[in-house]
């Protein structure tokens, strides 16, 4: 039994996986863990959405790939990726010695792609769920099945119809009714739902009065995007019955918090990563003094406290 | 490679808007080996979000100072600038790949610097002069007032300057002056100038450029600032990372 602030329960359920804690980084944040288990045990994180992940290698976007904006970042990577194979043989591999929970993000040309994919990565025995990435602004075709409500529903059913793991759609606030994109997701039969993507952005530099990234347009993330992504959140979670991985500029744990109280039951940490490294570390230890300090023992009790 | 909260113990402008920082730390020169590039959070809050790559340009012989020269630009090296003494500053260091420093005493070393990209060759010059090579250098700036440090390299040996308007030096760009008499050479600076320095260079030469770039994380993670390796070398490679396969590069593996 636990007494009331002295055992914090960090843990989570997610659509049956249980999360240690309720933080993991983001994907397209983190690459495969590789970097940032120079710094610390990556067994310390609830899990890792890695890397997008292509049946094909991708090299990306030309430079510049990112510019900096007010509390936050454009970026325009563009999906690069070793391709399936690298990523089952080495990448996947090397995480194997992790104690935490892998989520795979996938991302494809057409159903086809995501399929073969998602049937190959289920296989994968670290491997705890899927990710679909319908939600990228950075590749031409990114946004096509995140942006139609058929397309999506008829996604998620095909790769549902393989997938062996849980399988989680990464929703794009690029859209007018992010409610009816949950819905088809929800349709399809995804898992529980990752919201939100980057939102489409533009810089535009002041010498040469051309757009800074190369690619023109990019995905804005950071501090800048929260209050888009808690609103999306907010209104999804009530409206849908799937577990809601919340992420959109968390730098510390009050945003945590405040994605948990939306309706999140899990949190992804993006753009933070990138300027410090420990920043999920720090996050987690910070919520657990928060809830401390709050009097509550298990964080799900939290979850859509905005509406409750 | 780890996070640093460093003492500033100077920061004062040394030229047109180039300003000298001074941090007081334990700085091993083992792990801050010249090319290796720091990235320093200069806004407590969250704008700028992002930390600024900055090159190392001296580190003290007993190791407990490190200088870095940055050139005020934009809205990072404008808060850097207002900093005092004994203000701290969060620094990861040290990252990145460094220069290839087996050298053969009696060597003749060439260092080509244009702009901010000057500083990591003085520390370069430096550690490279200590291990016998014979130093000339070649820098690079737009005029007299943005130039930097000449007497320190003329501390290492032979020094050729040039400025694009000529109010010092020889007119034009420092490639001008590069011939091949050069066992090994060193540069940091803009692209044009490399994509120059592979034109004049043989691909059998010993050369090898410091790439300044655009970087998110500087550990490796976000694939912001890659670089094109040579298809001819690289065959099917992905992207190069400066942070991480760099920011130093051997001169004709690249593609610009």
């Amino acid at each position: 039994m636990q007494t009331k602030g002295t055992n914090i329960d960090l843990s989570v359920d997610l659509a049956g996986i249980k999360l240690k804690n309720p933080i993991m980084p983001a994907s397209g944040c983190f690459g495969f863990g590789r970097e940032f288990a120079e710094f610390y045990d990556l067994s310390k994180l609830g899990g890792i959405a890695v890397k997008a992940t292509s049946l094909e290698q991708r090299a990306g976007n030309w430079t510049p790939r990112v510019a900096e904006t007010y509390a936050g970042m454009i970026n325009s990577i563009g999906l690069q990726n070793p391709g399936i194979d690298k990523v089952i043989s080495e990448e996947l591999k090397f995480l194997e010695k992790y104690d935490t929970e892998i989520f795979v993000n996938i991302v494809g040309h057409s159903i086809e792609d995501y399929v073969e994919v998602s049937e190959r990565i289920s296989k994968v025995k670290n491997v705890s769920a899927l990710e679909l990435n319908v939600s990228c602004p950075n590749v031409k075709d990114g946004t096509h099945f995140g942006t139609d409500a058929k397309l999506l529903e008829a996604l998620v059913s095909e790769v549902k119809k393989v997938a062996t793991k849980p399988v989680f759609v990464k929703l794009s606030p690029n859209v007018t009714d992010i409610v009816s994109m949950a819905k088809a997701a929800q349709k399809g039969g995804a898992d529980g739902l990752s919201m939100i993507n980057t939102l489409l952005g533009m810089r535009i530099d002041m010498k040469t009065r051309k757009p800074v990234i190369a690619r023109k347009i990019g995905g804005l993330s950071g501090p800048a995007i929260k209050p888009v992504a808690i609103r999306m959140i907010y209104d999804v979670s009530q409206e849908v019955k799937l577990p809601i991985i919340g992420m959109g500029g968390i730098m510390n744990a009050d945003d945590v918090l405040e994605f948990i109280y939306a309706g999140a039951s899990a949190v992804a940490i993006g753009t933070a990563n990138f300027i410090e490294p420990f920043a999920c570390l720090e996050i987690i230890d910070e919520l657990e003094l928060k809830l401390k300090e709050m009097n509550v023992s298990n964080i799900t009790e939290l979850v859509g406290a905005a509406y409750k | 490679m780890k996070k640093n909260i460093l003492e500033i113990q100077s920061n004062k402008e040394i030229a047109h808007e180039i300003f000298e920082l001074k941090l007081k730390g334990e700085f091993k020169k083992e792990e801050f080996i010249p090319g290796k590039f720091l990235h320093i959070k200069c806004s407590d809050n969250i704008h700028p979000l992002l930390r600024r790559p900055m090159s190392i340009c001296d580190i003290s012989d007993d190791e407990k100072q490190m200088t870095v020269l940055y050139r005020v630009e934009g809205s990072g090296t404008k808060l850097l600038q207002k900093k005092s003494i004994g203000d701290f500053l969060d620094v990861l260091a040290p990252l990145g790949t460094a220069y290839d420093l087996d050298i053969r005493a009696g060597e003749k070393i060439f260092l080509v610097g244009g702009g901010i990209g000057v500083p990591p060759l003085y520390y370069l010059g430096k550690e490279l002069k200590k291990r016998g090579g014979i130093i000339k250098s070649f820098l690079g700036f737009s005029n007299r007032a943005d130039s930097f440090y000449i007497n320190e390299f003329k501390d290492l040996g032979e020094v050729e300057i040039a400025t694009v308007d000529g109010s010092l030096g020889h007119k034009g760009f420092v490639t001008d002056k590069i011939n091949l008499d050069f066992d090994a050479l060193y540069s940091c600076g803009p692209t044009p100038m490399f994509k120059t320095l592979q034109t004049l260079i043989p691909e059998d030469k010993r050369a090898y450029i410091a790439m300044e770039e655009r970087m998110g994380c500087g550990i490796g993670a976000c694939l912001a600032c890659v670089c094109k390796p040579n298809s001819k070398y690289f065959p099917n490679k992905g992207y190069f990372r400066a942070c991480k396969e760099g920011p130093v590069f051997k001169l004709h593996d690249l593609e610009f």
